[in-house]
């Protein structure tokens, strides 16, 4: 039988980096095929070559056994090709039949396209409604979206890029059985992903990527985990120190009736959130991505203020009307999500990153920066955190998402923190740096300081933390000892939480499960 | 009641060039791109329709003039910020020193010499009406060329698949490009659009409304039109309005001259632009009303990645 | 051939350097074509226009004497742009600086005063910041966007300046000119040497260069303005207020722009006159930015500009050149600048052909 696609050599730099090394591969037409590989490995960049939206050094591909020449997202979708991106490409201030009208080819008729939709969504078991703004959706419902924007063009390939990422447990169920109805009428799926057990369910075979070269192939079923892993990781996982926690008595956060309107129209607002974090205890906050999470820790950070100071405490101190700089003058320390831009400053120095929040560490004297301290600082975060940089002297934007995560946390921890609050630490970040990461913050709660992850990977927050909390719909649960709890529990949490009130959204979330 | 016509008549056509500038800077800013030069696109546009007359072309082949080197001038700024992705606000400041360079050196031959002005439409028995007539259906063609514009940009933006992807284009240019849409090549399009709106709205002062050549003739108009953008926070009708208020104070300012107040003339020029300030200020406090028409990705460089 | 734009992984130092030359070589060029297109040797006219001012002690005085305001408001302006707070009014903010100073020349009781010239000093640079306080409040309490504010309020500036030398302050021997009586000798900078008009301005000038400098590379002042201007969330995350990065912007450039008012009415001029300024507020934001809003940058930037404007009246008067071709060279200077700057942050690399 003729592959529905077919991978031959594709080679595809960067500056500096290699993406995709020699890469082959074919699927069959109805196969589910994962390609499986851990962040950095190349699975992007080989995704957007096949969807036309990066074109590959060298290397052809096959459609249908048909050579495909000219290649952009245009013609990839008039060979049936359709890609569910991992950060949606969707537009917030549009609605759902106008960002699908945006993609399909035909004539501009909202409404006819409209019913299609809802016939189409319910037919598969994702009900979404068309005219609604895809800013008000949840990020459920709007992979649903992209998800029936592709289906509409009968796809004969659909690529779909980490799409459990942002899904609860309950939601992932839901979307196999679609795929797999879909693979049953004749379309090939490519299941792009870095978790073993949901590949194993789901996939006939696998291609494993390291590297950006491909470094074995298998039908996942019949593989252990541990071989799979040894694929992907190139050797066995490192193991965590935990040692059991002994958190103070007086807690370092205090957070008590935190209530906050969103701060855009895009946002969550915060109801009558209540928790604390003791020294010595890593607390992690559980929840679908778009819960009200960055609302809470620019809260906390201090980037936002609080008209009420007494709703969050620090070391019993109310800090909500102190601003960031203040807050950081009393212990706190933070690591932002977004590294670049917000972390750290794109075209600096990663010298003069060191002084972004490490100023206080006498590097500046009588108003000038003292810039061989500066140099020194960072000198020093460099090689304690083994970041990989052309030294001090690198630019930010020069380093790679992990080596500038180890830089930022490094900085952070340099402030010898009583308060740490940091936030997805381990995104885009490869194994082997993960697993330091996560050791770091193990080790700096067991030195004593307050830790609080916010993160979207549960199997993380599992890993490293003594107490879960979740969050959804910008509310808080009561706190969980991980040793006491599941999967399942916080799953069902991270929908239910906003229970049947009055809030349109939380009637919309019922739906997923 | 004369008084009355000469007030309304003279505050839409004081709005004419204005309401030019500012839907085509609309279109541009919709797309993403901050595009500051208006004033220099206005003052080729009114140095080339001048030039048109002055050279005997026929009046409309002398306004398409202007509207042609209005656009054929925001090319060196969409060079610089699409291709070049320079920072906009340099790159349209140096298009707005560049324009009023240009069009000085341009009009050095002009002379002082009004020229005979685009003649007013006359419809017959229609124009005569009584009121209606004189308020609504003598002016001359390009008023209601102007108007014309507001509607078919107003439709185009929220009717029509193109004006949806320029839109789109304008939220986020990553995710349409994601798509698939040439966001570079359409924001080319939106930027020529916006230099043939200015370059219209500069002939507009050069050979209807005053009708004579004057270095830096604009007097501002290009940033006012941009204030109007503001303003009207990125909807095709308030933009109208806008112009509208301030062609209004332009005329209240003229008369109160022409009465002789008392007031020194140089204070009462001096209110539209006091006003500009005053309206940015209050508009600017509603930050809601503000974002939900902003395009987010306005004057931020974009670079689709290969 | 394919070719493909990247991004290089670290800025180009000698594109840096060759960027600026590239940038003048190539304004160099499209002049020559300019000049003979209009039917004049390309040769003798850039001689005209960028040798001949030069050429004699009097032309390198007036080089310095417009170079110094220039590069003195561009070292406030760029203060300010660096942190992303753009002060397109500087023009309006030198005219009222210009005002006061004048102003208190003028009506000081005591005209011999040693005082004088100090407070003249003290009131142009007063005058400049609180005309650029306008924006900077309205931008840091109001949230209103300053380019429009400064621009709106440098129209205002030119009309009120034009009310008073046409009406209350309008040199009653004057024949009517729009201009006001002459300061009195202790009112003015006294010239190195009364052949030629550079004074001792040119000291502020140099002192501003070196502050700004400091500022902007040592302070930490000025580094929250660079991260405020590279970074806006970098700032607030790291607790850096944007208000005091939009004050000290403004601030600074309406100082140095009220200064540089003060510098004119006490310097080459003399008086206050609707002609104050040949367009030095603009210009300096392109000094600014030939300068990459970098203290010596902005020195060479400055003087560049300056032979501009020299240049412009060199051609007018020795070949019949209109002097608007001073703010066209202006305006390519700029373009080429900005388009050049590009090749600083990326290269071009030929593409290997697909199999």
């Amino acid at each position: 039988m003729t592959p529905r696609l077919e991978l031959r050599n594709i080679c595809k730099t960067y500056p500096g980096v290699v993406a995709n090394d020699d890469i082959s591969m074919s699927i069959a037409p109805g196969e589910i095929h994962a390609v499986l590989g851990e962040n950095g490995a190349g699975k992007s960049t080989l995704m957007k070559i096949i969807y036309g939206a990066a074109q590959a050094d060298s290397g052809t591909i096959r459609c249908d056994g048909q050579l495909v020449e000219t290649h952009n997202p245009a013609s990839s979708r008039a060979l049936g090709i359709e890609m569910v991106y991992q950060h949606f490409a969707l537009f917030e201030s549009v609605t759902v039949v106008e960002n699908i009208a945006l993609s399909v080819s035909s004539t501009f008729h909202l409404d006819s396209l409209a019913e299609q939709i809802t016939e189409l969504s319910q037919r598969y078991g994702m009900p979404i409604d068309p005219y609604r703004r895809v800013h008000d959706l949840s990020v459920g419902e709007r992979q649903r979206v992209e998800i029936v924007r592709c289906l509409l063009q009968a796809p004969k390939l659909l690529i779909l890029d980490e799409p459990t990422s942002v899904l609860t447990p309950q939601a992932v169920v839901k979307l196999f059985e679609t795929l797999r109805q879909l693979a049953a009428e004749g379309c090939s799926i490519l299941y792009i992903s870095h978790k073993l057990d949901e590949v194993q369910e789901l996939c006939d075979s696998a291609t494993v990527l390291r590297n950006g070269r491909v470094t074995g192939t298998a039908r996942p079923r019949e593989s252990t985990s541990v071989a799979l892993a040894r694929m992907m990781v190139g050797s066995d996982l490192p193991e965590m120190r935990l040692d059991p926690a002994t958190p103070s008595p007086e807690p370092v956060l205090e957070v008590r009736n935190l209530s906050a309107p969103p701060k855009d129209r895009y946002g969550i607002g915060l109801k009558d959130v209540s928790f604390t974090v003791h020294g010595g205890e890593i607390v992690g906050l559980a929840g679908v991505s778009g819960n009200g999470q960055a609302e809470l820790i620019s809260l906390l950070s201090g980037e936002r203020l609080h008209s009420q100071a007494d709703t969050i405490r620090i070391n019993g101190q109310p800090v909500g009307r102190l601003d960031a700089a203040g807050r950081r003058r009393i212990g706190t320390a933070f690591v932002p999500e977004e590294r670049l831009g917000r972390g750290a400053v794109p075209p600096h120095a990663l010298w003069e990153n060191g002084i972004l929040t490490g100023h206080r560490n006498g590097l500046v004297r009588n108003g000038l920066v003292n810039r061989p301290k500066a140099r020194d600082f960072a000198g020093a975060i460099i090689e304690r955190f083994n970041v990989k940089a052309n030294g001090p002297g690198a630019s930010a934007q020069s380093l790679s998402g992990g080596n500038l995560q180890k830089f930022i946390v490094g900085r952070e921890i340099e402030l010898a923190p009583k308060l740490f609050l940091v936030s997805q630490p381990t995104w885009g970040v490869d194994v082997g740096a993960a697993a330091f990461l996560r050791q770091t913050l193990i080790d700096l709660s067991r030195a004593g300081a307050a830790v609080l992850v916010v993160s979207e990977e549960l199997d993380e927050l599992f890993e490293i933390c003594d107490r879960l909390l979740v969050i959804c719909q910008g509310q808080v649960s009561a706190p969980l000892h991980t040793a006491e709890t599941d999967r399942e529990e916080v799953g069902l949490l991270m929908t239910r939480l906003g229970g049947q009130g009055s809030d349109k959204r939380s009637g919309e979330l019922a739906l997923q499960d | 009641m004369d008084l009355f016509i000469a007030i309304f008549t003279g505050t839409i056509i004081a709005a004419t060039p204005l309401i030019f500038a500012a839907l085509g800077e609309l279109v541009v800013e919709k797309s993403g791109v901050l595009n500051l030069g208006i004033e220099g696109m206005m003052l080729v546009g009114a140095a080339f329709a001048f030039w048109g007359v002055i050279a005997g072309l026929p009046m409309p082949l002398a306004i398409l003039a202007g509207a042609l080197a209005g656009a054929a001038s925001s090319l060196l700024f969409g060079v610089l910020a699409l291709t070049f992705l320079t920072n906009q606000y340099a790159a349209g400041l140096a298009l707005a020193i560049f324009g009023s360079g240009l069009s000085a050196f341009i009009g050095r031959g002009f002379g002082s010499a009004p020229i005979d002005a685009l003649d007013a439409i006359h419809l017959p028995v229609l124009s005569d009406i009584p009121l209606v007539g004189p308020l609504l259906l003598r002016f001359d063609p390009l008023v209601y060329l102007a108007l014309f514009m507001f509607a078919v940009i107003s439709w185009f933006l929220y009717r029509t698949k193109a004006g949806l992807v320029l839109r789109t284009i304008g939220e986020s240019p990553e995710t349409a490009h994601a798509i698939g849409f040439p966001v570079i090549k359409i924001r080319y399009l939106a930027v020529l659009f916006g230099g043939l709106m200015a370059g219209l709205g500069g002939a507009y002062l050069s050979v209807a409304y005053t009708p004579l050549w004057v270095e830096n003739m604009t007097a501002g108009r290009g940033w006012i039109a941009l204030a109007l953008v503001v303003f009207a926070t990125w909807r095709p009708l308030r933009v109208l309005l806008g112009a509208w208020l301030f062609g209004g104070m332009t005329i209240l300012q003229l008369q109160g001259q022409a009465l002789g107040l008392g007031v020194p003339s140089e204070l009462l020029s001096a209110l539209p632009y006091a006003a500009t300030i005053v309206v940015l200020v209050i508009i600017s406090q509603n930050r809601q009303m503000l974002a939900l028409h902003f395009p987010a990705s306005l004057a931020k460089p974009f670079r689709p990645a290969n | 051939m394919h070719f493909r734009i990247e991004q290089r992984p670290e800025p180009s130092a000698r594109m840096r350097v060759a960027a600026p030359i590239v940038a003048t070589a190539l304004t160099l060029l499209v002049g020559s074509i300019v000049f003979a297109a209009l039917g004049h040797s390309p040769l003798a006219t850039l001689h005209a226009f960028f040798i001949a001012p030069l050429s004699s002690m009097n032309g390198l005085s007036e080089w310095l004497l417009k170079a110094s305001p220039l590069i003195l408001i561009a070292c406030g302006l760029a203060v300010g742009f660096r942190a992303n707070v753009w002060n397109i009014g500087a023009e309006g903010q030198l005219i009222i600086g210009a005002i006061a100073a004048s102003g208190v020349g003028l009506f000081y009781p005591d005209p011999e005063s040693v005082l004088l010239l100090p407070l003249m000093f003290v009131a142009g640079a007063l005058a400049g910041m609180g005309w650029a306080a306008i924006p900077a409040f309205l931008r840091a309490r109001m949230n209103t966007n300053e380019i429009l504010v400064t621009l709106m309020l440098t129209y205002i500036a030119v009309l009120f300046l034009s009310w008073l030398v046409h009406g209350p302050w309008r040199d009653p021997a004057g024949f009517n000119y729009p201009q006001t009586a002459l300061l009195p000798p202790a009112a003015m900078f006294e010239p190195f040497d009364y052949a030629y008009r550079l004074n001792g301005s040119v000291f502020i000038t140099v002192v501003a260069v070196v502050a700004m400098w400091l500022f902007t590379d040592r302070s930490f002042l000025g580094y929250k303005m660079s991260v405020s201007g590279a970074a806006p969330l970098a700032a607030r995350y790291a607790g850096f207020r944007e208000s005091a990065a939009v004050w000290t912007g403004l601030l600074a450039g309406g100082a140095a722009a009220g200064i540089a008012g003060m510098a004119e009415a006490a310097g080459p001029l003399g008086q206050l006159s609707s002609q104050i300024s040949p367009g030095y507020g603009f210009a300096a934001i392109i000094v600014a930015f030939i300068g990459r809003l970098n203290a010596f940058g902005i020195v060479l930037g400055g003087l560049l500009m300056s032979l501009l404007f020299l240049g412009g009246d060199s051609v007018q008067m020795t070949l019949g050149l209109p002097s608007a071709l001073t703010r066209i060279f202006q305006g390519i200077l700029l373009f080429f600048l900005l388009a050049a700057d590009f090749f600083i942050f990326y290269r071009i690399r030929p593409l290997r052909e697909h199999a």
